[in-house]
């Protein structure tokens, strides 16, 4: 490569750091200009290694992802450019190691804020090094139609529309990179087209000048005229203007130096940038024009004939015959990305999808419209989130109190109950907390824990049948099948379960109607007589009081119908039952108890000398 | 940013620190010094600093300003309790100063307090920083305007990969008394301007005494982006602002809302009356606005500088908009002449346009009477993503609030509507 050029089609870059926009923006750049291949190699990202995905036009390919510059240059030695996006702590000391590697010769770096001490030493040892330094504080530049700097020259329709997918004869550099793509945009406009653009970077030191790269587009014969947009502040147009004076600069250049309405204002106003600001007449903007004008530079009276001149400039040497214009091609289309696409109303997709009870995808996510934090202000506690999750209603508090009392009750009924033996024995086999409350959660159903199902279907069997409790329990008997929720081991007509008495009263005093309880206690009337511990228990009572709240809610017998078919007694006692289970894992775990097998002695062997053959 | 003025006071202190400690304890440098704010006790000072009662003592502003003796505003060796007296008497005065580039008025709010240092011998050390080299400035003939005398100055340029423990300072310097010490001195001050990140550091005038140095006058600056590697270093260090610089209530408000994101909002009030005000998008677009007003000859009309970017939300651009249009429709114009609105921004890289467009047309919208009252004509120029929705809603707005309003696109060069606008002006 040529000692002017920084960038060809050809050129080959790092990433430093884990901005994959700026490298998917870099490939629709190098595709938009027909090349054959990305410009960049790898990232180089020391928290991961693998690889990241792109698009190529429409295609996917993989892009490394590397460590550290070290294994970067050494498994790409052909890669001479690094793009430095790391922060300003770190800035400095990457971009030395960059500048220290055989391979890397240019470095463009991103961060703002980086100390002018250390770019001060940056542009010094880059120097000796005859390498280059873009930055700090840039966001790059473009070579038209070889090389996109990360971000640099906006959106891919600015690019299209300044035509920088191709090159034309101008050379531009500026300070400023906001500015870059307005001017990119006036050079598109007037000219041929841009051939090279390059924002230093608004720092006091930069790693290099506005006269360094001139120097470059002075030197690089498809260079045809130079633009430049210099800034009050520091003394480098003097360098412009004495290197047209001996000669070093002598294609034509238009140039202007912002901040003129400095005088205006009062005081020594810091602009945007940290060397923007005048520190003595000299670098005041009028005193640089005024010099750059006396050099013999084309320099307008000000920004609003910037692009006359530029024009001007243009078709004199049109008419001279140095420039030829350069042609034109329709570039390669980009395909717009889903999202921007989506955001702009182009496209539309069926989603896969679908969540009514509630939405994170807000700035405060909530829980079927409820905002999180009202949930929390609000008290809405346990009851109140299952209403809106389990039910999409915002139930009165008699309501979360009633489902809050049932978890309590079901929380758990000791370890030797299916469910806990199976936690426990999972628990003692060493395996985790989800694998042993898993373990004792499989193992509800229809038998364990099944009883609140059972009891509020046969009820509701009965009560919307409008069966005589009576006739209810007969027909029970004669299909042979057991009422489930009556009956208890202890308890009695005589003495009854507490439990259940108090959940009675909660429903009597907080409930409209209780109309499948006053059922279910009809029922027991007739049980009990048979025998005086056949009484509605604690599942039962849970059962039918639930189907009572619900129609409370005014939901109608279909969707209760439905929520008992998808199993909400099921998940009502899954959910309390799970305090329990983990309970007793964490006992076991506390207790260090060792591996259950069960004693021998309490399985009864009864297998067959030999089984009987068959077939 | 980058480079930033600190108080003589915090110079000094940094510098009694640094220096025992770079030396390897060697070398000393006063550490007997106080800055009185308008919040400190002079009453109880002493008996934290009990030198003040044993000295005598220097005291001067400490404020970001010099020539602090030409505009007496100096106090040379008096006992405590006189210092007591005047400071009482200068603190919050109104005070007009002359420096060399006119004159600044502000209000006096920090002395620095000193020992008295009897001297004879005054001389000139600074240090400050190239591109490529650190210039070291030492000449006998200090405690007069440099200037002056710049023949006497010896220059010493060190190269910025030098190590700052092996310059030659010696053999530059005249044939003085003591001349070894203070050369070890020099050395000793020129490693603290380099690794603490000073900027700028300036004795005028110094003097050597008893195998110390006594810096009688010190100005500095820091490298304030340098502040995540030396916190410990600088210790509590503040950044005044220049002296005499004071906000409007509207410049401090945008100043708040600035502070709290990340997005850019700046204000300065020019000139409240000025029939041309600006609203434009960009740090570097906005400097060129305001350059055209001033360079097509109508800087005395341009009443803001100021700019809005970084993506900033609708909310902070209806915030920033309603207080530019406050205070632009305030009294209409007492000729009955027109004001003129520009709505500037270069082409933007990836801020949409529409977006940001929202929360200024919301403004408007609600300005639109008293914008029809001040005869206020509106002027839009804009580019970047989505600038087509934008300008198409711009367009929109003023046939709605009936406010003659122009739009253009990047088709049109971008200070085109600042010569239009004073096109009307001059008319």
């Amino acid at each position: 490569m040529k000692d002017y050029e920084l960038f060809t089609k050809d050129t080959k870059a790092f990433i430093y750091g884990g901005q994959t926009a700026a490298v998917q923006r870099m490939l629709d750049f190098d595709f938009m200009c027909r090349k054959d291949e990305p410009s960049v190699v790898a990232m180089i990202t020391p928290e991961r290694s693998g690889f990241e995905l792109f698009f190529w036009g429409t295609r996917e390919i993989r892009i490394p992802r590397i460590t550290s510059i070290t294994q970067a240059t050494s498994r790409y030695p052909t890669a001479d450019v690094m793009i430095n996006f790391a922060s300003q702590r770190s800035a400095y000391d990457l971009t030395m190691e960059a500048l220290n590697s055989d391979s890397i010769r240019t470095v463009i770096v991103i961060a703002e804020g980086v100390p002018e001490r250390q770019e001060r030493i940056l542009a010094a040892t880059a120097k000796e090094k005859a390498k280059w330094i873009i930055g700090p504080a840039t966001v790059g530049g473009v070579k038209a139609g070889a090389f996109k700097i990360g971000n640099a020259a906006g959106t891919m329709q600015n690019i299209r529309e300044a035509k920088l997918y191709r090159p034309g004869s101008v050379g531009f550099v500026s300070v400023s990179g906001g500015l870059s793509n307005e001017a990119y945009n006036i050079i598109a406009r007037n000219t041929d087209g841009l051939n090279e653009g390059v924002a230093i970077g608004g720092d006091a030191f930069p790693g290099s000048t506005l006269l360094d790269h001139l120097l470059r587009y002075e030197k690089n014969p498809d260079i045809k005229m130079l633009v430049c947009l210099g800034e009050l502040g520091g003394t480098a147009e003097y360098d412009i203007a004495n290197a047209v004076k001996d000669g070093r600069l002598t294609k034509p250049l238009v140039m202007w130096v912002t901040g003129t309405c400095a005088k205006v204002l009062p005081g020594q106003v810091q602009f945007g940038h940290a060397g923007a600001k005048a520190k003595a007449a000299i670098e005041t903007a009028d005193a640089k024009n005024d010099a750059l004008r006396k050099a013999g530079i084309t320099v307008p009276d000000s920004f609003d004939d910037y692009h006359e001149k530029i024009k001007q400039t243009y078709t004199k040497l049109c008419d001279e015959e140095i420039i030829t214009p350069a042609e034109d091609f329709t570039p390669p289309n980009i395909p717009v990305n889903y999202k921007q696409a989506t955001a702009e109303g182009l496209v539309r997709k069926r989603t896969n999808f679908i969540s009514t009870i509630c939405d994170e995808s807000g700035e405060v996510h909530n829980y079927c419209g409820v905002p999180i934090d009202e949930v929390i202000e609000k008290n809405y506690g346990i009851g109140g989130v299952i209403g809106l999750l389990w039910f999409k209603k915002d139930i009165p508090v008699y309501a979360r109190q009633f489902m809050e009392m049932v978890l309590q009750i079901i929380a758990d009924h000791g370890p030797a109950v299916s469910g806990a033996h199976n936690t426990i024995v999972a628990a003692r086999a060493g395996k985790d907390l989800i694998s042993s409350l898993v373990s004792g959660l499989l193992t509800i159903g229809p038998r364990f824990g099944g009883a609140v199902n059972g009891a509020a279907e046969h009820f509701l069997y009965g009560f919307r049948n409008k069966l005589a409790s009576r006739d209810f329990v007969s027909q029970m008997k004669a299909k042979n099948v057991r009422i489930q929720g009556i009956g208890h081991r202890l308890h009695t007509v005589e003495n009854p379960d507490k439990r259940v008495e108090l959940m009675k009263d909660f429903a009597r005093s907080h409930f409209e109607k209780t109309d499948l309880l006053d059922y279910a206690l009809s029922v027991e009337q007739v049980t009990s007589q048979k025998k005086n511990n056949l009484i509605l228990n604690v599942d039962g009572c849970i059962g039918v009081l639930f189907v009572d709240l619900l129609r409370e809610l005014k939901f109608t017998d279909t969707e209760i119908d439905e929520m008992i078919d998808a199993g909400l007694f099921n998940a009502l006692f899954v959910l309390g039952r799970s305090i329990g289970f983990m309970g007793h894992y964490f006992d076991q775990r506390r207790l260090q108890t060792s591996l259950y097998r069960h004693p021998l002695d309490d399985i009864l062997y009864d297998v067959p000398s030999r089984p009987e053959k068959v077939g | 940013m980058a480079q930033k003025g600190i108080r003589e006071y915090d110079a000094k202190r940094l510098l009694a620190k640094a220096v025992p400690e770079i030396s390897g304890n060697k070398l000393r440098f006063n550490d007997e010094l106080v800055l009185v704010s308008p919040e400190t006790d002079l009453e109880t000072l002493p008996n934290k600093h009990t030198w003040l009662k044993d000295q005598h003592l220097v005291v001067k502003p400490d404020q970001l300003f010099g020539k602090r003796g030409k505009n007496n505003l100096l106090l040379i060796n008096v006992d405590y309790d006189q210092a007591k007296a005047w400071i009482t008497e200068q603190m919050n005065r109104q005070i007009t100063i002359k420096q060399t580039n006119g004159e600044t008025s502000g209000t006096l709010t920090h002395f620095l307090v000193e020992p008295f240092v009897p001297h004879e011998k005054e001389y000139y050390l600074a240090f400050t920083s190239k591109r490529e080299v650190d210039v070291i400035h030492f000449s006998t003939k200090g405690g007069v305007d440099i200037e002056e005398v710049w023949d006497s100055v010896v220059t010493i340029e060190v190269p910025v990969l030098a190590d700052p423990a092996e310059v030659d300072i010696a053999s530059h310097l005249p044939d003085i008394a003591n001349k070894g010490a203070l050369s070890e001195f020099i050395k000793v001050l020129y490693r603290i301007y380099c690794e603490f990140h000073f900027a700028y550091l300036e004795f005028n005038p110094i003097t050597f005494l008893n195998e110390t140095i006594v810096p009688l006058d010190t100005v500095a600056k820091l490298d304030d982006t340098a502040a995540f590697q030396c916190a410990e270093r600088w210790g509590k260090v503040e950044f005044p602002k220049p002296f005499g610089s004071s906000n409007t209530r509207e410049e401090a408000y945008i100043a708040s809302l600035d502070e709290k994101t990340g997005a850019s909002l700046k204000l300065t009030l020019l000139n409240p009356n000025g029939r041309v005000w600006t609203l434009v998008a960009g740090g570097g677009a906005s400097v060129i606005y305001a350059d055209t007003v001033v360079d097509l000859g109508f800087g005395n009309e341009l009443a803001n500088y100021g700019e809005y970017s970084g993506n900033p939300t609708t909310e902070l651009t209806y915030e920033y908009t309603k207080t530019v249009l406050d205070l632009m429709t305030r009294t209409p114009d007492p000729h009955g002449r027109p004001k003129y609105l520009l709505i500037g921004g270069g082409i933007a890289n990836f801020t949409d346009v529409a977006k940001t467009f929202t929360g200024v047309i919301r403004a408007l919208e609600q300005y639109k009477s008293k914008l029809q009252e001040n005869k206020v004509q509106i002027y839009v120029r804009r580019g970047g993503p989505n600038y087509k929705e934008g300008l198409e809603s711009m367009r929109k707005l003023g046939e709605r609030i009936e406010v003659p309003l122009e739009v253009y696109g990047p088709e049109t060069h971008m200070t085109r509507i600042v010569s239009l606008a004073l096109e009307e002006v001059s008319r």
